[in-house]
């Protein structure tokens, strides 16, 4: 199915009380605000853009970079123009005294967490949190950077594609929303050449049969 | 006002062949740079721009932050190579001030409150000047904004329109720029027709004025086909598979 | 402060009082100080401004030869606001000084051909501006401030060569008086004169630099909002009015 392409200032239609993504309003026309794709419906009218940094959403899983040590928490590199905070709560189940204790005993500089966005306020303060049944610290392996708007096509309709793409590489792979992904093991090379394959051809028909071929048995 | 050496319309035509309301040969590009987070390149005959976007990304010291909107910064810089005589690479007072109208000029379209606490970069560097340089950086700018996924209400058109021998002019090149009894830089946001940058010096009437704007709104319509052309034709139609 | 401003604003009112189209309280005084070859003050509303014309022998450009050289500077000095430091002109202060320079450059209110000394030598005119104050529209307060300098501007005397500082010849050759109207735009409105508070909140303001014979001679738009081309059309036509005003004043 063809998807129609907008720029900043593309005129998208009325608005009719629908949910508007990456638009603006002016009375009741809607407008892209960004160079990406359309997507309309009778319930919502969205712009997915095609360029961009990471701007973190509540419920987001994301892979982080423990960048600095606080009292009461962990500030987390996000690949994204703002940082989040990792407070210790949100991190540690036992009580901790921090007069005491060391925080970077649970987590140290540099070290690469799985975790989940919980807050988001309107002046972008960030928030994640380890308390996720997901969320975990990630050893060894490596990490390549994505555009976060391509995250969608590696994951796949209901995980597909990057199911297809552990189970051939037999790699462990995480995928950050925020464009960040890690890969440990297996064969790792051709994981991640299938993985920037798809962000360069995402629009490309037929990718999931190149890609499965790309991986062979 | 300089006097020009030989006159700037014969018969009509100006000292490069083109009709008063011709524009130059336009080229666009958009990626150039790979390091940026949005790049392009625009010439207008021999001026030649092409405009780096590194950002949102977070903006220090602390200080210049502010809190609820995010900041813009431009720097026009032109090449030592770009003109007759070598510039000096430094940056002097008439950077500055084109720097800052651009800022003001950019600003206007981009919704700034979508990164607060942030900054977009923009630079701008000339490479070959032959008149009109601010408004061929504006033009390129738009396009390594919008290609870099800044949130913006339109995209910003931008080209030169003056007076030369009397006559009313579209697109000065360097000769005209030099020797013209007016010259005005206009860029807007052309679907919204709102002006965004204005700056005229000379001698005119407000008629002159005005008449002259009308123009420079009917290139900049030209000038906005184009981008949007470019931008298509570099992110193709995706398709999805379902 | 701002919101208050701006419901002032929003019932067609601005918070001192004044209409839309007038003016504060302008004191101009000339020749006020005595070392510069001219000098003015300006008090416009609060903003307050010194010009100071020096005059210096200097060569001509190549491409002018017989021509006299204008060079104009603006200084934001600390004492004038909170927000500004001892330092080189920041992006205001050069954008000031090129606005003002372009006025009395394209009216050609001095007429820099009769500033031809000999051969090689011409007078260049430097016009300083020094800010003391600033309580808004200090673009129009330099403007006068620039142009009463001008016009009262004497040309030393010169012998063997050398400049005989306190001596005189003649009143530096002026041919107009131009002067610059800036226009800020609130919602669909314009208002001439911002004071502190208006500059904050206006969408965007428009200077407009007018020579006597109503020709206009410079345009700048300032700010990050946008104006239509009817808002332009108006902005031109109120400047044009308003600058009658002003030049009645020098």
């Amino acid at each position: 199915m063809q998807r129609e392409i907008v720029l900043p200032g593309t005129y998208l239609g009325e608005r009719k009380g629908r949910k508007i993504t990456n638009c603006y309003v002016e009375g009741d026309k809607v407008f892209s605000k960004v160079l990406g794709v359309l997507k309309i419906s009778e319930e919502e009218i969205s712009v997915v853009p095609l360029a961009g940094k990471y701007f973190p959403k509540v419920g987001d899983r994301i892979i982080g970079r423990i960048e600095e040590i606080e009292v009461s928490g962990w500030w987390v590199d996000i690949n994204s123009p703002y940082e989040a905070f990792l407070p210790l709560g949100e991190a540690v189940e036992e009580f901790v005294d921090v007069r005491r204790v060391d925080l970077s005993r649970f987590y140290d500089i540099n070290d690469i967490i799985f975790c989940k966005i919980t807050k988001v306020t309107k002046n972008k303060i960030i928030q994640v949190s380890m308390k996720d049944m997901l969320a975990r610290k990630l050893f060894g392996g490596v990490m390549i950077k994505i555009t976060p708007y391509k995250v969608a096509r590696v994951i796949g309709k209901g995980g597909s594609m990057i199911e297809m793409i552990k189970k051939k590489t037999g790699s462990e792979i995480y995928v950050g929303q925020n464009g960040v992904i890690w890969i440990k093991g297996g064969n790792k090379e051709k994981a991640i050449e299938a993985i920037l394959t798809i962000e360069k051809e995402a629009h490309v028909v037929g990718l999931t049969e190149k890609i499965a071929k790309m991986l062979g048995d | 006002m300089k006097k020009p050496e030989a006159p700037l319309i014969v018969n009509g035509r100006r000292v490069d062949g083109r009709l008063p309301e011709e524009i130059r040969e336009i080229k666009m590009s958009i990626g150039d740079i790979s390091n940026a987070d949005g790049s392009a390149r625009v010439s207008f005959g021999n001026t030649e721009a092409i405009v780096a976007v590194y950002g949102p990304r977070a903006l220090f010291p602390k200080f210049l932050q502010e809190s609820d909107v995010g900041l813009v910064r431009v720097n026009y810089s032109m090449s030592p190579f770009s003109v007759d005589e070598r510039k000096n690479p430094a940056p002097d007072r008439r950077s500055i001030e084109i720097s800052k109208v651009t800022k003001e000029a950019l600003t206007s379209a981009i919704f700034v409150e979508d990164f607060p606490k942030a900054v977009v970069d923009i630079y701008e560097n000339i490479i070959q000047a032959d008149g009109s340089t601010r408004v061929t950086a504006i033009n390129a700018a738009s396009l390594a904004l919008a290609s870099a996924g800044i949130p913006m209400k339109d995209l910003v058109a931008a080209c030169s329109v003056g007076k030369v021998s009397g006559t009313l002019i579209v697109d000065l090149n360097g000769k005209e720029d030099n020797y013209s009894e007016s010259d005005m830089a206009v860029a807007m946001m052309p679907s919204k027709g709102l002006v965004t940058l204005l700056q005229m010096d000379g001698l005119l009437t407000k008629e002159e004025v005005m008449e002259l704007l009308m123009k420079a709104e009917e290139v900049c319509k030209k000038i906005y086909e184009l981008q949007k052309k470019t931008l298509f034709d570099r992110f193709k139609v995706e398709r999805e598979e379902e | 402060m701002e919101e208050f401003v701006k419901d002032y604003l929003n019932q067609g009112k601005r918070i001192d009082g004044r209409g839309f189209r007038d003016y504060r309280h302008i004191e101009i005084k000339h020749s006020v100080v005595s070392k510069a070859e001219g000098s003015s003050f300006v008090n416009l509303g609060g903003t307050k401004v010194f010009a100071g014309v020096k005059l210096d022998i200097g060569s001509p450009f190549p491409d002018s030869p017989n021509e006299g050289i204008l060079i104009v500077n603006a200084e934001f000095t600390p004492l004038s606001s909170p927000d500004i430091e001892p330092g080189p002109p920041g992006e205001d202060a050069i954008e000031l000084a090129r606005i003002v320079d372009r006025i009395i450059r394209e009216s050609h209110a001095i007429e820099l051909e009769k500033l031809f000394i000999e051969e090689g030598k011409v007078w260049v005119v430097y016009v300083d501006l020094s800010v003391l104050d600033m309580n808004g529209n200090l673009m129009d307060a330099s403007m006068l401030a620039s142009t009463e300098a001008l016009l009262h501007t004497k040309i030393p005397k010169i012998e063997n060569g050398k400049i005989v500082r306190g001596e005189f010849t003649s009143k530096l050759p002026m041919a107009f008086k131009p002067v610059s109207v800036t226009i800020g735009k609130y919602g669909s409105n314009l208002l001439v004169d911002l004071n502190k508070e208006e500059e904050e909140i206006v969408d965007a303001r428009l200077v407009i630099g007018v020579r006597d014979d109503d020709k206009i001679c410079a345009i700048q738009k300032q700010g990050i909002g946008t104006f239509s081309i009817k808002n332009v059309e108006n902005a031109l036509d109120l400047a044009i009015e308003k600058s009658k005003e002003l030049r009645r004043l020098l």
